[in-house]
């Protein structure tokens, strides 16, 4: 990837949206799936109705927007950067959903909760930096 | 519990299978080079014929349903640290299904990742 400031801002502006929106989008189905309560039964007739219910809430095609806006970020990116520079921000997104959880959702998130979501931090970060590629390239 | 459990089960399975089978169909396409509009809708009609792509479709959707379900249940912060297990999922579906080479530091990275999940599962309200 050729390096310079517009390619800079282009991939760092990108790979923000990602790392906001993905979690935004999964904090948005989480409200949207609390509004409509649980499911009271995991009956066939039960889960029909809900499947309903779920795509009749605006909460839920916002959660569904944002994560098409984080998909369609990453699409975008990796058509110029590398997959071993942008996998590894996916990394933060776990950091950050647990933020938005705790701040806007008003979750109680306990101290061993925060310490093992920063270790999956550090194990995505260490998948991130391995080779992207092991098999023969056809 | 079961049904918490079932649908982590399918989250990771089904959503780190979809994966699979995605690869699976991008790579019966082979790389993609040009990325003007025209040519990537030529790459996603030629996708959708390949027989992975549909397999990969059905199981991401039981993927994402799956999530839907464990949201309405279980808080955020919970659910997608534990989803990290597809980390584990994917290096051992991919050594096994794509014939790829996991090294040892992506082994010791899965590694830590389910010790991070068992840490947020641990740390449950």
């Amino acid at each position: 990837m050729k390096s310079g400031p517009g390619l800079h801002l282009k991939t760092f502006s990108l790979i923000l949206i990602m790392v906001l929106f993905g979690p935004l989008g999964d904090v948005l189905l989480s409200k949207g799936m609390k509004d409509l309560g649980k499911i009271p039964n995991w009956s066939l007739p039960e889960l029909a109705h809900m499947f309903v219910v779920v795509f009749s809430s605006p909460m839920i095609w916002l959660g569904i927007s944002c994560l098409l806006g984080f998909f369609i970020a990453y699409t975008l990116v990796l058509s110029w950067a590398d997959y071993s520079f942008v996998q590894p921000s996916s990394s933060f997104a776990y950091g950050i959903v647990a933020l938005l959880g705790h701040f806007l959702l008003g979750e109680k998130i306990s101290p061993l909760r925060w310490a093992g979501i920063l270790v999956i931090c550090c194990g995505v970060l260490i998948v991130g930096h391995t080779q992207p590629r092991t098999t023969e390239h056809r | 519990m079961l049904v918490e459990v079932v649908l982590i089960f399918f989250i990771v399975v089904a959503g780190t299978g979809g994966e699979l089978c995605l690869t699976r169909a991008m790579k019966t396409i082979g790389e993609v080079h040009d990325f003007r509009p025209r040519a990537l809708l030529h790459v996603f009609t030629r996708a959708l014929r390949v027989g992975w792509m549909w397999i990969a479709i059905l199981l991401m959707a039981t993927g994402f349903f799956s999530l839907l379900g464990m949201l309405s249940l279980e808080n955020v912060s919970f659910v997608v640290p534990v989803t990290a297990l597809s980390y584990a999922a994917g290096a051992y579906g991919g050594s096994l299904f794509l014939g790829e080479r996991v090294t040892r530091q992506r082994w010791l990275g899965v590694l830590l990742v389910c010790i991070g999940v068992t840490m947020v599962w641990k740390g449950r309200g």
